[in-house]
């Protein structure tokens, strides 16, 4: 509870929003002990009298009435009648919400139906209706508006109380062999009573308001009485000759539904848990960057990676995803990145073309060399031409990464279109030739599906189509098969590689089964905790693996080529990249750590093309 | 698509009959004799007489409510004893001119709520967007029968740039010109709450797309920015505020009840508001119907719409 006021308060203008709405609250509560003039004792001669004239704070109205003690009168009268309303609604809501949502069937339908129904309404059509029958007045006014918002409650509540009423609990007490009423009063309503008490913080306000405007239409409160609304209502006639006496309710209407407004979404926001991880904030166009020190040299690979540090910072977290990683791949060649997850080779892959999610993602250190050419330092127009163009993403489930709304051949011309300047016949016709290259049947009539309409298989296979729009240089595959069963995951896996054949593409290959790594890649480099614990040729690191960490994970596909999807346990977890230990971060779940493995950082060493960072490797390499 | 309109048509059936129940019940709350309660200060032994045939008053409820229904079908909607002529022409009358103001607030509130929200949400914690939340959180507290009146004070009565109130100037009015001039006001004042919650809504959904894999795999085709947030997000952002425009367009029809008062614009708002002063309840009844049912049509559109831009819903 202290947490959660502590998150409402964080927030300054929900605390600004209790501050004023409790001063309010505070001078009504105490308006009648004030020492003020009596808000209804008429004075002919003191109409119209301006703010701060003799003893008249606020001036008086039409009637020469102190516009102040009306005000707080007229407040006093507005938050009663609103929160009186609110709470009938809620109580009211609540009830049949619960019975509806309790004992469902039959009950809950016809309920059901009949809240659409009064939801159908323009809302303010059903309070007058209800004004209509029961004639003006501040009481039925009151009535008219809890009534329209009991639909509101009642299908909250009822929503909460269906996922309670299958619950253990609820169950158990029924075997127990309470009484229904029992069962609500004792089991289900304290459950209920938080989600009623937070409804009813944000509609409060809006009660209030309701009221204030029923009165203003002099349906609401009658004369001599008035609340806020009615005040308004009243000052209206005379507003354009003496503006102060609209002003001053209308300010003090604000006032409150302001405060409360802020308040409310404080309270929202403290309970949405998304807020407080930072998760809906929007990423940027290109990965920040934050790099210190010199830029190590470039290298004469088509594409090589350099030194490479990714972070995520997240408040005063820091999570070291990439920890310094170097990869490089030639034209024509395939190069494997393997792990679990969480060992920061997605992050590795997203790096290189600025895609990393930021917030919360930093580049801090390091270089990308595409041709020669620094891209983490580049400008947003020169990434994004180069982006799909020379190094396209095939990304893991086409399902997500797949535009759900655009037709797949829209996406592929797209693809060609943000770099070619193809008029949109011809972006059509070789978007018919990329889906034919991939392999898809019918793909003059395919092309105008939507990915839903696709099979997981297809859907990849146009992602592949994609990422060949612009005849790229590299292709950077982030696990492009995962989601798919065995054959159509055989079938991808030589496309790709015939692909890699005619075309001279270089690959980088992110996965973490090492059957896949066997089938496609030259060359593979196996990471942990955001760095490279081994690298080599594929058939080397497979028939003798150096690392602890590698030969586990061989181990784990027991027949290589069968694409096993799922890796077998390792015995521990990954380690959090936050808090990484000194020294090997494999140690915690390798068989053979000594003390030595925890005392400093360990080196990647081998002679060329193998490297290991281990001190007591599985084979000397 | 002609099967879903159709479908979707004739499951607003029982809800339109749910909305003429309702509306029966409630005014069978009035107490005393119904006629007496109708007719009021007109109550004259030979109106209340013709009254109780008509409506069926001396039977009993259930009849009372299908003879009551066989009249508003057959386009009968009884007399507005107040007004002196039939209800149906009163209302098709005044829902023409809140047609007008609720139509032009509720097409303001959707581009500029849409574009706020946008605009917030492609500049998340730049200042645009702390602009836009700061004038959205106003523009939702204010109650717009008194932005109406504020906005009088300083347009029409200091600045004397707009007309105070009316829809079409007394003298040489009646153009379109003259028109617009009176609707500028008013439509602004009832579009102001609505916009800050589309943009507010708008803001999040926008958010909430941004976020998704597939705005990722824009980006890495290399697609312009601008792009990727006018086309792509907004595209997938649309299919969640489309429902809350259906939504807010019952708050703009609700809201223009005060500002028709405020502004005396010759609504049907306005003519609830004095009928039920009046105590005219034939009058205030078919109003409540008919806007409602109007209202139930609009939400149909509204899922076409939806049905229209995401393909996935089955049609
Ligand atoms: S360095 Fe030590 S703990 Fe780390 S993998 Fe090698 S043997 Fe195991």
């Amino acid at each position: 509870m202290t947490l959660f006021l502590n998150l409402v308060f964080r927030n300054r203008l929900a605390a600004m929003g209790a501050v004023v709405i409790t001063a309010i609250l505070l001078l009504a509560l105490l308006t009648p002990i004030l020492p003020m003039h009596d808000p209804d004792v008429t004075a002919t001669a003191d109409r119209f009298k301006r703010p701060f004239s003799d003893g008249h704070i606020l001036g008086t109205d039409h009637l020469g009435r102190d516009l102040l003690s009306r005000l707080l009168h007229g407040t006093r009268l507005s938050l009663a009648v609103g929160i009186a309303a609110a709470l009938i609604a809620a109580a009211t809501g609540a009830t049949i919400g619960i019975v509806a949502g309790y004992f469902g069937g039959r009950i809950d339908n016809v309920i059901m139906r009949v809240v659409d129904m009064l939801m159908a309404f323009p809302y303010i059509l059903l309070a007058l209706a209800i004004v209509a029958a029961l004639g003006p007045g501040l009481m039925n006014a009151l009535i008219a508006v809890a009534a329209v918002n009991v639909p509101f409650f009642a299908r909250n509540i009822r929503g909460i109380t269906v996922g309670l009423a299958g619950r253990e609990f609820i169950e158990a007490a029924t075997l127990a062999g309470m009484g229904h009423t029992k069962i609500i009063l004792t089991e289900l309503l304290p459950n209920v009573l938080p989600v009623i008490v937070i409804a009813m913080s944000t509609t409060v306000g809006w009660m209030i308001l309701e009221t204030a405007g029923l009165s203003f239409l002099g349906l609401g409160s009658q004369p001599p009485q008035a609340d806020l609304g009615s005040m308004l209502g009243e000052a209206r006639s005379a507003m354009i000759s003496h503006p102060h006496t609209s002003v001053v309710p209308g300010i003090m209407i604000f006032l409150i539904v302001m405060s409360i407004n802020l308040l409310g979404d404080g309270v929202r926001d403290a309970l949405d848990p998304r807020l407080r991880s930072g998760a809906l904030s929007r990423p940027r166009a290109t990965t920040l960057v934050d790099r210190k020190g010199p830029l190590p040299a470039p290298t004469n690979d088509l594409l090589s990676i350099r030194d490479l540090e990714t972070q995520f910072h997240v408040g005063a977290r820091t999570y070291k995803a990439v920890g310094g990683v170097s990869l490089a791949v030639k034209p024509g060649e395939c190069l494997g990145v393997i792990g679990e997850s969480g060992s920061g080779k997605s992050v590795t892959a997203l790096s290189v073309m600025g895609l990393v999610a930021s917030p919360p993602g930093v580049i801090t250190s390091g270089a990308v060399y595409f041709q020669g050419e620094d891209l983490i330092g580049a400008a947003y127009e020169t990434l994004r031409k180069k982006r799909g163009d020379r190094v396209a993403y095939i990304f893991q489930d086409p399902l997500s990464t797949l535009h759900p709304l655009y037709r797949v051949g829209h996406q592929l011309a797209e693809a060609i279109q943000s770099h070619q300047k193809v008029p949109n016949h011809k972006a059509r016709a070789r978007a018919i030739q990329l889906l034919k290259d991939v392999r898809i049947p019918n793909a003059d009539s395919r092309i105008d599906d939507y990915p839903h309409e696709m099979s997981g298989g297809m859907r990849q296979r146009v992602g592949i189509a994609m990422a060949l729009a612009n005849d790229p240089d590299v292709i950077i595959a982030d696990e492009p098969t995962t989601a798919l069963d065995v054959t159509v995951q055989a079938q991808i896996l030589s496309l790709l590689n015939d692909l890699r054949r005619d075309r001279g593409l270089a690959i980088i290959f992110i996965t973490h089964d090492f059957g896949v790594i066997a089938q496609l890649c030259d060359r593979v480099a196996v990471m942990y905790a955001g760095r490279i614990v081994e690298e080599g040729p594929t058939q080397a690191v497979l028939d003798a693996p150096a690392h602890p960490y590698t030969k586990h994970l061989i181990a784990c596909v027991p027949e290589l080529g069968q694409g096993r999807r799922v890796l077998a346990t390792i015995p521990g977890l990954p380690p959090m990249v936050d808090d990484l230990p000194l020294g090997c971060a494999f140690a915690p779940r390798c068989y053979k750590a000594q003390d030595k493995c925890r005392e400093r950082e360990i080196q990647l060493l081998g002679t060329k093309p193998r490297a290991v960072r281990c001190l007591f490797p599985e084979e000397p390499v | 698509m002609g099967s879903y309109i159709l479908k979707r048509l004739a499951s607003a059936i029982p809800v339109l009959l749910g909305i003429t129940i309702i509306v029966f019940l409630i005014m069978s709350l009035i107490p005393g004799d119904p006629a007496t309660a109708i007719l009021g200060s007109y109550a004259t032994p030979e109106n209340v007489e013709k009254l109780n045939r008509d409506l069926g008053l001396d039977k009993p409820m259930v009849q009372r409510y299908f003879i009551w229904l066989g009249n508003m079908l057959t386009g009968d909607f009884g007399r507005s004893f107040s007004l002196n002529r039939p209800v149906l022409d009163e209302i098709v009358e005044r829902f023409n001119a809140t047609l007008v103001l609720a139509g032009t607030s509720f097409l303001l509130c959707a581009v500029l709520g849409i574009l706020a929200g946008v605009f917030s949400a492609a500049r998340q914690y730049g200042w645009t967007d702390k602009a836009i939340t700061f004038v959205v959180l106003i523009g939702i507290s204010v109650p717009s029968f008194f932005l109406g009146m504020m906005m009088i004070l300083v347009f029409a009565v200091n600045l004397r740039w707009l007309p105070v109130s009316g829809m079409y100037a007394i003298y040489g009015g009646g153009d379109l010109p003259d028109l617009i001039n009176h609707l500028i006001m008013p439509a602004l004042a009832l579009a102001a709450v609505a916009t800050g919650v589309i943009a507010r809504l708008s803001r999040s959904a926008m958010l909430e797309v941004l976020r998704q894999d597939y705005i990722r795999t824009a980006r890495a085709k290399g697609v312009p920015e601008r792009r990727v947030i006018m086309g792509h997000a907004l595209r997938a952002a649309m299919v969640s505020i489309i429902p809350i425009l259906g939504i807010q367009a019952g708050f703009v029809l609700s809201g223009a009840v005060y500002i028709e008062i405020v502004f005396q614009w010759p609504g049907v708002g306005r003519m609830l508001v004095d009928a039920i002063l009046k105590r005219d309840l034939l009058l205030v009844q078919g109003g409540v119907v008919f806007v409602a049912a109007c209202y139930v049509l609009f939400n149909i559109a509204v899922d076409v719409a939806q049905s229209l831009l995401d393909p996935r819903i089955k049609t």
